[in-house]
């Protein structure tokens, strides 16, 4: 039975338009055998959630260097939820301030990775998360 | 001196370097350029000083645009700031300008940026954030309140609106009795780059072209001290572009505008000399010096002879200097001042019109109060107490800078003739063409990190836990005040004077009529950005970036 390949899906809310570092790690995870899904840039919340079902992701990967994650990440999480998809892992990446943090996983964001993160680390820390349980699931 | 220099490489360096091998094996720049263990005389045997450098002042200005340079004036200390309402703005302004910063550089806030209003629904969360929020000509006035337009310069970093904010700041003038033609400053307008690499965008690359070559045309006349453009290698570079990338994409769009504005029938000198640059210094220090010495004459090479121009002014490249953003680090944040220092002397040995040095804090929010400061005295540091600017373009004769020099102006120009061949810039856009290359550097610098083939003290060697710094913060009570300012504006205006000159514009751009009087008299009756771009989205269309990585 062939392993069924992680499905990520990286997003740019808000309307900063630094693609670098969602690129970098499009491409890392790719290199890394994932499936990676881009959402091109300054998505709505509304927006985010709907490709992340249609596309039956395990991971959003979110990238804002805007300062409004403070207003979108709640707002994404709580979408999920009201479409019984708050089993997916949303991750986030960018300019968030260290206060921002505690708060931010508090709502359910399951990591945070700062600049100077190393793409290694975030695919381990993808695998850990989803590799062992996406073994079980169907198919 | 051939001979000797081989017998000593083979004894003496390739003998010791065995015995000493020290860890670091690449001896490659941040860009991954090969560099070698001694430059020497024979490395610059080809460079002819009359031809190749020139006095300071003197073409082809590779030692500096002014034949003073430092001795004459420093460079200008221009700290890009903004954040809040305008009132915050204004306050962190004067405060500035008190501590010695001699211009003032405006940040937007993201709304702004992409032309919309505060009341936006995608402006949920951005208000004030990232920048000023400015939606009307009633945040401009505050903006400026209590500073002499005809004393101060202002840079606005400013692109697919731009023509609409350069209206405000003519309207606030003019209220402040300070005539257009005194006020100077720049406007940053350079979309090319935009498309390339900091994506903000609103209209496709055609329309945009055309409302920068409007503000080539009016400034000319209207606003003759006003830096229309300043074509910007900075956000090229910080989406991972390697130096020599940064160097080429951006003359290669400043070629590009030179072009429109011919195609358009304006005289080359009438607006040349109101074409200003803007480049990054990141952290390898001797290519970022070659970087802006190459620019210098390749850029008076190609306006004097491709171009034509004749008046010695279209030939300067007279430039700002931003230090890297993307260099800055969050692990161990006060390693971030010394990097700046670094950058900034890199700047200034480049020979740099103006400085912005980043604060240390800002891999976390914009800057507190503390960390500019700072940063303002790294600058001031560098021009007072340093010496280095006491002799101009010191670096200049040096067997490896010139030799550096002369590589990078070669790997550019033969990068700016594939331009060429693509059929311009605008073309390469549309196939993609330097993006993908800047996205394969930023892959390719990633990969070299993590492999530790490039060293970043604190992230993957000599990491260490740091206590968290205090930074800015913006709350929501920005976003309720400004919303408060847009109703009351929306309520007591004339609204029939909104409704005329909105129409006016859109019909002056299907006409394509130069939009600049239209916009003037649209702001000065307070019609909102928001209101002005959705008008010129009707003519003009959206554009909508291809999606891949």
């Amino acid at each position: 039975m062939p392993v069924k390949k992680i499905r990520v899906l990286i997003a740019k809310p808000g309307l900063d338009g630094h693609d670098r570092g969602a690129k970098v790690i499009c491409r890392a995870l790719r290199d890394a055998g994932m499936e990676v899904i881009y959402s091109g840039l300054r998505r709505t919340p509304e927006e985010i959630v709907q490709a992340a079902i249609q596309e039956d992701v395990d991971v959003i990967g979110l990238s804002i260097l805007s300062g409004a994650h403070t207003v979108l990440f709640p707002k994404i999480i709580r979408l999920l939820k009201d479409h019984e998809a708050g089993d997916i892992v949303v991750l986030a990446g960018g300019i968030i301030p260290e206060r921002d943090i505690p708060k931010m996983k508090k709502i359910g964001i399951a990591e945070i990775f700062l600049p100077g993160s190393s793409t290694q680390d975030i695919i381990r820390w993808i695998e850990d998360r989803i590799g062992r349980d996406k073994s079980r699931r169907k198919k | 001196m051939k001979k000797a220099l081989e017998t000593w490489k083979k004894e003496k360096y390739d003998r010791a370097l065995k015995e000493h091998a020290c860890g670091v094996q690449a001896f490659t720049t941040v860009s991954g350029r090969k560099i070698k263990e001694l430059y020497t005389p024979q490395d610059i045997s080809n460079l002819d000083h009359d031809r190749d450098l020139g006095f300071p002042g003197e073409y082809p200005y590779t030692r500096g645009v002014h034949p003073t340079m430092y001795r004459g004036r420093l460079w200008t200390m221009r700290q890009f700031s903004g954040f809040g309402a305008a009132e915050d703005t204004n306050n962190r302004y004067k405060y500035l300008l008190a501590q010695g910063q001699t211009g003032l550089s405006v940040a937007f806030h993201l709304p702004t940026l992409m032309g919309m209003d505060s009341d936006h629904p995608m402006a949920r969360g951005e208000v004030g954030k990232c920048g000023v929020a400015i939606d009307s000509l009633a945040d401009m006035e505050v903006l400026f309140n209590g500073i002499p337009l005809d004393k101060i310069t202002t840079s606005m970093t400013i692109n697919p609106p731009a023509a609409v904010l350069w209206a405000m700041y003519i309207a606030v003038a003019e209220k402040q009795g300070v005539s257009p033609k005194v006020i100077s400053g720049t406007i940053q307008n350079d979309m090319l780059k935009e498309f390339i690499a900091q994506k903000t965008f609103i209209f496709p690359p055609r329309p945009s072209m055309k409302l920068i070559v409007d503000t080539f045309e009016f400034g000319a006349k209207e606003v003759p001290r006003w830096n229309t453009i300043s074509i910007s290698g900075y956000h090229i570079r910080e989406a991972g572009a390697t130096a020599i990338q940064e160097l080429a994409f951006t003359l290669r769009d400043g070629i590009e505008y030179v072009a429109w504005a011919l195609e358009r029938g304006l005289d080359v000198d009438e607006f040349a000399p109101r074409l200003s640059f803007f480049f990054n210094a990141h952290n390898d220090f001797f290519e970022e010096v070659a970087k802006f010495r190459a620019a210098r004459k390749i850029w008076a090479e190609v306006m004097r002879k491709r171009f034509k121009a004749k008046n010695p002014r279209s030939w300067w490249l007279r430039f700002h200097t931003q230090t890297s953003g993307v260099s800055l680090m969050s692990q161990q944040p006060y390693n971030n001042v010394v990097r700046v220092a670094l950058q900034g002397l890199a700047a200034v040995l480049g020979g740099t019109q103006s400085l912005h040095t980043n604060s240390l804090d800002e891999t976390y929010a914009l800057p507190s109060e503390a960390a500019v400061t700072i940063a303002l005295r790294t600058q001031q540091i560098i021009a007072h107490e340093s010496g280095v600017v006491n002799a101009i373009d010191p670096l200049g004769g040096s067997y490896f800078v010139e030799r550096l020099t002369e590589d990078m102006e070669r790997e550019a120009l033969a990068m700016i003739k594939k331009i060429d061949e693509m059929g311009g810039m605008v073309k390469a856009i549309e196939l993609g063409f330097p993006q993908k290359e800047i996205g394969d550097s930023a892959y390719w610098y990633q990969k070299a990190v993590e492999q530790k083939e490039k060293i970043i003290v604190g992230v993957n060697a000599f990491a260490m836990e740091h206590e968290p710094i205090s930074t800015l913060e913006i709350d929501e009570s920005v976003a309720r005040h400004q919303l408060a300012r847009l109703r009351t504006i929306k309520k007591t205006r004339n609204a029939g004077s909104v409704r005329n000159g909105l129409r006016d514009l859109k019909r002056a751009a299907a006409d394509e009529e130069n939009l600049m009087p239209h916009l003037i008299r649209c702001v000065k009756a307070y019609a909102t950005l928001g209101e002005i771009i959705d008008s010129l989205k009707e003519v003009y269309g959206e554009y909508q970036e291809p999606i891949w990585f």
